[in-house]
């Protein structure tokens, strides 16, 4: 090709070019930088886009936080654990009558003068077709187990409900409290409250008590709302409007509030902490973390996962190899690189721990731990677990100290556990990895042997915690009698098939205590003994969600018990 | 001519039941169900979920939750979607001007950039030109669409600060500066989309000129002694561009399902995004819905092909 | 294929090659100097991953937080990940199973196409009416979400059958190339029409060959030409999409390096590492590039038409 022709195609190109770089700077000059919008719009993003807006019925938790905007709990828990009243007057207690003596019932009075966005006044009917509504079993309500306890809802007078308990309960700030306890408009859904629940209009065009009412939604995109104008306080909220936009994934949400400004607040911003780090360097956000009592743990399977009897493998009368002896398991504990796996999986999301209760913060132990594999070694050398054959890997009586790893998929967790096989493998152990997929290994089905019920492996990884501050149900989860086996279709919570009748006996003395600071010194030691003594589980990280939120953002003031707007009619925007 | 509409639209009825039982049973055999989200959630109680089953129907055996579906859908009622409980009708109403907005677009202006460059690039094959446009082409057809987008958002939304990279619904396009508004958003998701179809298109623009230009009728006209811009312009164009505008015409339908990772990265909420979503959550009414209509789509447009084939080359006959 | 029939034609008569189809073809490939320069890229890649892993004997897997995100150097001639993983050992193990996914469900699609295409076009009749609306069928399945579909439900059933990567192989492998066959078919149906009426297919049928010598002797290597072509151009497609399914979260297990899987892990890191995107990004580029050079010059090769140029 000559020179003339090739300049010839250049010029070509380039005319080509002009017109393209005209339009792009007709574009850029009409640029409105983000920062010049409304300053009284609050742009809220998640990057699971709330679908339905009727928090009973939600089919995750974008759809309760994007509820909690237009409805109200009678009550709910800071992040000290203690209680704050939203549509009750007061927090009921034993001193004040509220709570009867033997804990049999609660009477909650309401605040008067409340008004439904509609005008319509919120009256102790409505707690009552609540109850009636979440606890009919053709509705089929998501939060009904929180429920399960009550007896009965009774209205005494328009403002006040009592709630009596089948059985007395330190749990009775169970129902009506916090996520699971927002109150519906009786008179929006009486007619709905039977199969037909999921046609109401109401499921996505809201009347609630709260700060907001919505304007315009859209399922899967965005919803718009307005300040309520029958809201109760005066003032209130600072926000004229808020735009939450749903979709996308975490990663681009944080960066659109802490990078590039184009959102104020980002909901559960899972994201790599180098990444976070980097994004938080732009300077005009920040990263909250929402604490939380979530736990990421390494379940360990006190029974043999290789050995079928009765149709099951994972029997609880079929004692594992080497997971039932303490030394194995204190080694295990002792090889565990929490720190690493801290910093440099999980950032600011989550902080190394070997507590099993984290929150409240008044009942956490804050048991000792340490990453040491000489003395993992030691331990697993004096109980007997030595490499006699020289394949690299300890054995005894012919056992190979070989196990199967399994958890959900999810980056995170694949990296902790290649950490964790890692560290393992210097001190002879061998796993084998597995990774199932979340919908699989998180659900419930009795024919589905990959569930977490099911644990057919040796050791498995996953998250949770209590859900609400009074443990007393968490603490279950080791009882002998919640062992997950096929007569129960594998449902019940104690899939580690852990039996120690020392531990059921403080659970026992727990169950009778009524003393508030008695009850928790209690879990506290039920947690060293969980977690040190015996090591019963192999608590890792101490999980807290973290948001996005624009430095010019103000009275962000996240609980582990309640949603993430709970209090959004106090935030507010410097300027 | 009517015949053979009407055999053909007869033919396919079979073909679309037989869609919608393939796309229906996968749907229903598969594990797991629409509650996923709260499976690690200890107050999900087996009796719970039953409930929930219950109350969206998903107790009954599949056949008669077939019937039911079909026998809906040929009365217009699409059903409730599981997660949003609002009818499906709405949610792909809601969501349609939005793809037909930026995928559409995307495919104009795929379109109008392919078959110049195409034609040009076959007329001056091996020179520069046609190499640069052809690598342009590899370019934009071997990196995932996933990646240019991330790409142009770190290009020209956080460095350059040109266009917003979360598309805003709520926009209404009512003078001049919301228009700008409108078009700056939909810069970024279009022009990765025309990258990657234009690039599909140009190289099938370019082979189809190819084959004619060896053509016995070409060599004809050329002999006849007429001018190169007369034969390449009444005689190999218009027989290159059969085989495209059929092409074009069956790619149609794929602008109503609209561009699944597109949607997703620029938070666009087209049809696309609902279908990924809706996958995910196992929400059958939904999925069945767009792969359905898309499925109608498809054989219509097959038709209009064929047609519009029939209408461009002379040739053609239809029989039977 | 190419290369071995020009060896025997040169043995065979070293003065003056007899004009076969294959050695026509070769000579003219040889001639397109970007089909060569694609063929060239396309041996060097494949080598690299095949024989790569066995030179270049970095771990693929090992993590050292101490080196992570460091950019290329002697050590790391791709430099590391995020979590101080060899990018370049990953790569080339990548290329294993990038490679082998395009490549097999290429030939998934070309065998179930070709098959379907030739008994539709040869038998003709009810069973080409029965074949062609099965492919119809299939052409009117909306291709991305259907498999979406499958793989979100299926690959756990499969993955308890043949464990988490060959599962996932097979079921990605079976369902990209079951979504790509019908073009090929057509295309193959269409040759077997016009061919089967030719002069010396009536004269072989005329002294007797059996259906079956009909297909595959006599017409099938006149079709060979689109199929080729239409093969080259789908390995490609295929590695696209495994990358686009791993970035939806449908691809091989997060451990199982593939380049799609390398481009999509690297996303959030493009502006303190860009190397991590730069090189498998860079391998699907040169991959589905020089096959289609390939493709192109092929196709150029084997066209009759073009032989009068």
């Amino acid at each position: 090709m000559s020179l003339k022709r090739l300049k010839m195609q250049l010029v070509r190109l380039g005319l080509l070019l002009i017109p393209l770089f005209m339009v792009g700077g007709l574009l850029v000059h009409h640029w409105v930088p983000a920062q010049a919008q409304a300053d009284d719009t609050l742009r809220l993003l998640y990057w699971q886009a709330p679908t339905l807006l009727n928090p009973h019925l939600s089919t995750g938790t974008k759809d309760f936080e994007a509820s909690r905007l237009v409805y109200e709990p009678l009550a709910s828990f800071d992040a000290e654990g203690e209680m704050v009243p939203f549509l009750a007057a007061e927090i009921p207690s034993i001193e004040n009558g509220g709570v009867a003596e033997d804990l049999s019932a609660v009477t909650w009075k309401l605040k008067s003068g409340v008004t439904w966005a509609d005008g319509e006044p919120f009256t102790a009917e409505d707690v009552v077709f609540t109850y009636e509504y979440i606890s009919n079993p053709e509705v089929g309500a998501i939060t009904s187990e929180y429920y399960a306890d009550i007896a009965s809802v009774e209205a005494l007078d328009p403002s006040t409900v009592k709630v009596t308990f089948k059985e007395p309960t330190v749990a009775w700030f169970v129902p009506f409290v916090g996520t699971n306890g927002m109150i519906i408009p009786k008179h929006v859904f009486e007619t709905y409250n039977g199969p037909n629940s999921r046609e109401a209009p109401a499921n996505l065009a809201p009347i609630g008590t709260g700060p907001y009412i919505t304007e315009d939604v859209k399922p899967g995109d965005v919803i718009v709302y307005v300040a309520n104008e029958n809201f109760r306080e005066e003032g209130k909220p600072f926000f004229k409007r808020v735009e939450l936009k749903g979709g996308g994934d975490a990663t681009s949400a944080a960066r659109a509030v802490l990078q590039t400004g184009d959102a104020d607040y980002a909901w559960n911003t899972q994201v790599e902490a180098a990444v976070l780090a980097q994004l938080e360097a732009a300077g005009i956000g920040r990263v909250v973390a929402k604490p939380g009592p979530n736990m990421e743990r390494i379940v360990i399977n006190f029974s043999d996962p290789n050995v079928e009897k009765d149709g099951q493998r994972s029997h609880k009368d079929v004692p594992h190899p080497f997971l039932t002896d303490l030394n194995v398991r204190k080694a295990l504990s002792l090889a565990m690189d929490r720190q690493t796996i801290a910093d440099q999986i999980y950032g600011v999301a989550g902080t190394p721990t070997n507590d099993y209760v984290l929150s409240p913060e008044n009942i956490r132990a804050n048991a000792p731990w340490e990453f040491n594999l000489e003395e993992a070694a030691k331990l697993l050398d004096e109980a007997g677990w030595v490499d006699s054959n020289n394949n690299g890997i300890r054995d005894k009586d012919g056992v190979e100290m070989r196990m199967v790893f399994q958890t959900s998929v999810n980056p995170v967790r694949q990296k902790t556990q290649e950490i964790i096989k890692q560290d393992l493998g210097k001190i002879g152990i061998d796993l084998e990895l597995r990774s199932i997929d979340a919908s699989i290994f998180f659900d419930s089905e009795p024919n589905n042997p990959d569930n977490l019920g099911h644990f057919y492996a040796d050791l498995q990884m996953y998250t949770t915690g209590n859900d609400n501050p009074d443990p007393t149900g968490y603490m279950r989860r080791y009882l002998c009698e919640e062992i997950a086996q096929k007569e129960n279709n594998w449902a019940n919570a104690n899939d580690s098939r852990y039996c120690n009748p020392t531990y059921d006996a403080m659970f026992a003395e727990l169950v009778r205590m009524m003393d508030p600071e008695e009850r928790d010194e209690q879990v506290k030691k039920m947690n060293n003994f969980l977690t040190v003594e015996d090591v019963a589980v192999i608590p890792l990280i101490d999980r807290t969600s973290p948001a996005a939120a624009a430095n010019s953002l103000d009275g962000i003031d996240l609980t582990p018990w309640d949603l993430e707007p709970w209090n959004i009619k106090d935030w507010t925007r410097k300027s | 001519m009517t015949r053979y509409l009407i055999n053909r639209l007869l033919i396919s009825i079979p073909t679309l039941l037989a869609i919608s039982v393939v796309v229906f049973a996968i749907l229903a055999l598969a594990p797991g169900d629409p509650m996923a989200e709260f499976a690690t959630n200890p107050a999900i109680t087996a009796e719970v979920r039953e409930n929930i089953r219950r109350s969206l129907g998903l107790d009954q055996p599949i056949y008669i939750r077939y019937v039911k579906w079909l026998w809906a859908f040929v009365r217009g009622d699409m059903g409730f979607s599981f997660n949003s409980r609002s009818p499906v009708v709405n949610l792909i109403l809601q969501r349609l001007p939005t793809t037909l907005w930026v995928v559409g677009t995307a495919y104009l202006l795929a379109a109008l950039l392919a078959v110049p460059l195409g034609v040009i690039s076959a007329l001056k094959r091996y020179t520069f030109f046609d190499q640069v446009v052809t690598t342009l082409a590899f370019v934009g057809f071997s990196l995932p669409t996933f990646f240019t987008g991330i790409l142009f958002i770190i290009i020209f939304s956080v460095q350059l600060r040109w266009f917003p990279f979360i598309y805003n619904s709520t926009l209404r396009v009512t003078n001049w500066a919301t228009f700008m508004a409108q078009v700056r958003q939909s810069i970024m998701p279009v022009m990765v989309l025309v990258l990657f179809q234009a690039a599909v298109l140009m190289r099938f623009v370019r082979a189809s000129m190819l084959e004619q230009m060896n053509r016995d009728y070409v060599r004809t006209a050329r002999a006849k002694g007429l001018r190169n811009f007369v034969v390449v312009n009444r005689h190999i164009l218009r027989n290159a561009l059969i085989p495209v505008v059929t092409l074009v015409a069956l790619d149609i339908p794929t602008v109503f399902t609209g561009a699944l990772v597109t949607e997703q990265i620029f938070r666009v909420p087209g049809i696309g995004a609902l279908l990924v979503d809706s996958i995910y959550r196992g929400d059958t009414p939904v999925v069945m819905a767009i792969t359905f209509i898309y499925a109608i789509l498809i054989v219509i447009f097959n038709l209009v092909a064929d047609i519009l084939y029939g209408i461009l080359d002379p040739r053609v006959q239809y029989t039977r | 294929m190419s290369a071995s029939s020009s060896t025997l034609s040169q043995t065979t008569a070293p003065e003056r090659p007899p004009r076969t189809l294959w050695g026509d073809a070769w000579r003219r490939f040889r001639r397109d100097k970007l089909a060569l320069f694609g063929a060239a890229t396309l041996i060097i890649i494949v080598l690299a991953c095949v024989v790569g892993p066995l030179v270049y004997t970095a771990s693929h897997r090992q993590i050292d937080f101490s080196r992570a995100q460091i950019p290329p150097s002697w050590a790391h001639p791709f430099g590391t990940n995020d979590l101080g993983q060899d990018v370049l050992a990953r790569v080339l193990r990548g290329g294993r199973v990038s490679l082998s996914v395009g490549i097999t469900s290429m030939l998934v699609a070309i065998t179930v196409g070709t098959l379907i295409g030739a008994i539709s076009g040869f038998y003709g009749g009810w069973l080409d009416v029965a074949l062609m609306r099965f492919t119809d069928l299939f052409l009117s399945l909306p291709q991305l979400p259907v498999l979406l579909m499958v793989i979100f439900l299926f690959r756990e059933t499969l993955r308890r059958l043949a464990g988490p990567e060959t599962g996932i192989f097979l079921l990605m492998v079976l369902v990209i190339g079951s979504l790509n066959w019908m073009s090929v078919a057509r295309l193959v149906r269409a040759s077997f029409l016009s061919v089967r009426e030719m002069d010396f297919v009536l004269a072989a049928q005329a002294i007797g060959a059996p259906a079956h010598r009909l297909i595959w002797i006599h017409i099938f290597p006149n079709v060979l030409s689109p199929v080729i072509v239409a093969a080259t151009l789908s390995v490609g497609t295929a590695i696209i999409t495994e990358s686009t399914l791993s970035f939806l979260g449908l691809g091989f297990p997060p451990d199982t390096p593939t380049w799609g899987r390398l481009l999509f892990d690297a996303r959030d890191y493009l502006e303190q590492a860009p190397h991590m995107a730069f090189f498998p990004g860079l391998m699907i580029f040169l991959t589905v590039l020089s096959i289609n050079f390939v493709g192109d010059g092929l196709r150029d090769a084997l066209d009759p038409q073009m032989r009068l140029r």
